[in-house]
């Protein structure tokens, strides 16, 4: 880089014009602008504090310790709480981690490990696919595949619907954070002697476990926060799951009371659905949070 | 006599080789998967769609009554409201969005700040959409009462929620997007007397453009499937009626109330409007999804 020699010409510009001059329209329309910009970013954070702010207020007042343990009350009732529901939605996405993760994960080993071109691309395009597929298409689908073919709605459709919902996002981060791993740390395996088995697993994967469990923390607190699948794969019970039907019943999830409790006119419900939203949310929150954190703490 | 340099390592043995070979195929197999259940959903709704899509052919998409007592079914209003809601979140959602991803791609704040905010922006995409709902029935509906025409669920108090929820994914990808552009255009841009929103308009905005429409076509493919918050807010009326203050309909929307109390061909017909649906939202975010990717290529 060379500095321009300007010295002697100098004189020919005009010296006025490097100035900033205040009221030219240049400057105006980028104050207006800068303005607008931050306007609006103000504007697109404000709904956050706003719903925050109502779901700490009435959800922390609808709190209480028997809203953990105890069933939903009738219309009317004082009391009550949604134990059951607590439990459905960790059974089902349970479910629905068991099935996604081992499948996720692999695949994600085969997309970033054995990148192999044209195919790799296709099955990361079909995944971003995938995560676009609306929620309530996954519902319907789960209810043609598992509830029209075991005659009964069950934990077991609900948390499969939710184990395709969280199946791309688990490949997603997995892929990313396996693509973290320095290249050298996998030559340095094979170098030694190890296979690709032994590379991927022994010396690849736990160096980026702490970003997979990240990824895995999210897809569960999403899958937690889904309705659209549930509501008519796992329906909802105002009782707790009776082991001897083995999942095979209708199920009680956190997400699906709060739509049910949010459109009816009892005030007892009503404030149910704002204490299980705060949890839902307080959820998100937390993974959200932590994942940042461990995101920060990266081994490479 | 050089035997002593020879490596003495021994050949892997046939389980350790088959090990390594089923790891691989394995991998593969469930990355294949990951396709093969694309495919699957298309095929399962399909079929299941079949009765209805024989009965009522294309005139499903124009037909307005939804009437199970007589079996007559058409989605005509559930696409007018599915368009109609997406497309004011948009015009909503996009000017924010992009001033929110041009203000957090700038020097406007401390590098501090600035990663807050961007975190509070994302935060607004992980709030679930049910808990949205319950917000826009006692908190929203309530508010707009007070100074519109509104009377109780209509179009806009669900459009108004669609436009916070997919604010996020425009303003991220677009920001993604904006940051991916050169510094070196930007710098021309400024050498030669450019001043910064000149630059912006000029230069930047339109390099990233391929990224920006990518991520408003992902919010739109989004908005478009939204279901639990629309359900909650839209009043679910099945007509067609051009007011924002109006009950409406979506495809979602009609498949969350009506799919678990049906039967017969009444389920078929709620197939079928699934796979308008699942069909529009594919083209939606194949297209997103190659415009994204040509950035990323860039």
């Amino acid at each position: 880089m060379t500095t321009p020699s300007i010295g002697k010409k100098t004189a020919d510009f005009e010296v006025v014009s490097l100035k900033r001059n205040p009221t030219s329209p240049r400057t105006l329309f980028g104050l207006i602008m800068s303005g607008i910009a931050g306007l609006f970013t103000l504007l697109a954070i404000i709904p956050l504090f706003i719903i925050l702010t109502y779901l700490l207020t009435r959800g922390i007042s609808s709190l209480s310790a028997s809203v953990f343990t105890e069933l939903p009350p009738p219309p009317m009732v004082d009391g009550g709480g949604f134990g059951n529901a607590i439990l459905g939605t960790v059974i089902m996405v349970g479910i629905g981690g068991l099935l996604s993760v081992p499948l996720g994960i692999m695949a994600a080993i085969y997309l970033s490990e054995f990148n192999e071109g044209k195919p790799s691309e296709w099955i990361s395009f079909a995944t971003n696919v995938l995560s676009g597929v609306p929620s309530i298409i996954v519902g319907v689908f789960a209810y043609g595949a598992i509830v029209l073919t075991t005659k009964s709605y069950s934990a077991w459709a609900g948390g499969f619907a939710l184990a395709i919902l969280m199946l791309p996002i688990i490949v997603r981060t997995t892929d990313e954070s396996l693509r973290l791993v320095p290249q050298d740390v996998r030559q340095a395996s094979v170098g030694i002697g190890a296979n690709r088995y032994q590379t991927v697993l022994q010396v690849v994967l736990p160096a980026a476990l702490p970003a997979i469990i990240t990824g895995i923390t999210l897809a569960v607190a999403r899958a937690a926060g889904e309705t659209a699948p549930l509501l008519f794969t796992a329906l909802f019970t105002q009782f707790w799951p009776n082991w001897n039907n083995l999942l095979v019943e209708p199920t009680a999830s956190l997400s699906v009371l709060v739509y049910n409790f949010a459109i009816v006119p009892f005030q007892n419900q009503q404030e149910l659905a704002w204490a299980a939203a705060f949890i839902l949310v307080l959820l998100v929150l937390l993974t959200s949070i932590i994942s940042r954190w461990a995101t920060a703490q990266r081994t490479y | 006599m050089n035997s002593s340099h020879e490596p003495r390592i021994g050949t892997r043995s046939g389980i350790e080789r088959s090990l390594d070979n089923s790891f691989y195929w394995i991998a593969k197999i469930l990355a294949f998967a990951i396709a093969g259940v694309l495919i699957w959903i298309t095929i399962q709704v399909a079929i299941a769609a079949m009765p209805a899509i024989q009965e009522f052919g294309l005139n499903f998409l124009f037909t307005q009554s939804w009437n199970p007592v007589n079996s007559q079914y058409g989605v005509w209003p559930a696409i007018y409201g599915t368009l109609v809601s997406s497309f004011i979140a948009l015009a909503i959602a996009v000017p924010i969005g992009l001033g929110v991803s041009i203000f957090l791609s700038e020097d406007y704040l401390p590098p501090a700040v600035q990663r807050t905010i961007v975190f509070l922006v994302e935060l607004l995409a992980a709030v679930p959409s049910v808990v949205y709902g319950l917000w826009g029935i006692f908190v929203l509906i309530p508010f707009l009462k007070g100074f519109t025409a509104l009377k109780g669920p209509a179009m806009l108090p669900a459009a108004l929620i669609l436009s916070v929820m997919i604010l996020p994914t425009i303003a991220a990808i677009a920001r993604d997007a904006i940051i991916n552009v050169d510094p070196g255009l930007r710098q021309a841009a400024v050498g030669l007397g450019a001043t910064r929103w000149e630059a912006i308009m000029q230069i930047v905005l339109p390099t990233a453009s391929s990224g920006i429409i990518g991520g408003i076509m992902l919010a739109l493919g989004r908005a478009l499937g939204e279901t639990m918050a629309v359900t909650m807010l839209i009043g679910n009326s099945n007509q067609v009626n051009p007011s924002v203050f109006a009950p409406s309909n979506t495809i979602s929307s009609l498949l969350a109330n009506q799919f678990a109390e049906a039967s017969g061909l009444q389920v078929a017909a709620l197939m079928y409007a699934a796979l308008i649906l699942f069909f529009i939202t594919l083209v939606v975010n194949v297209l997103a999804q190659l415009l994204v990717t040509r950035l990323q290529k860039i």
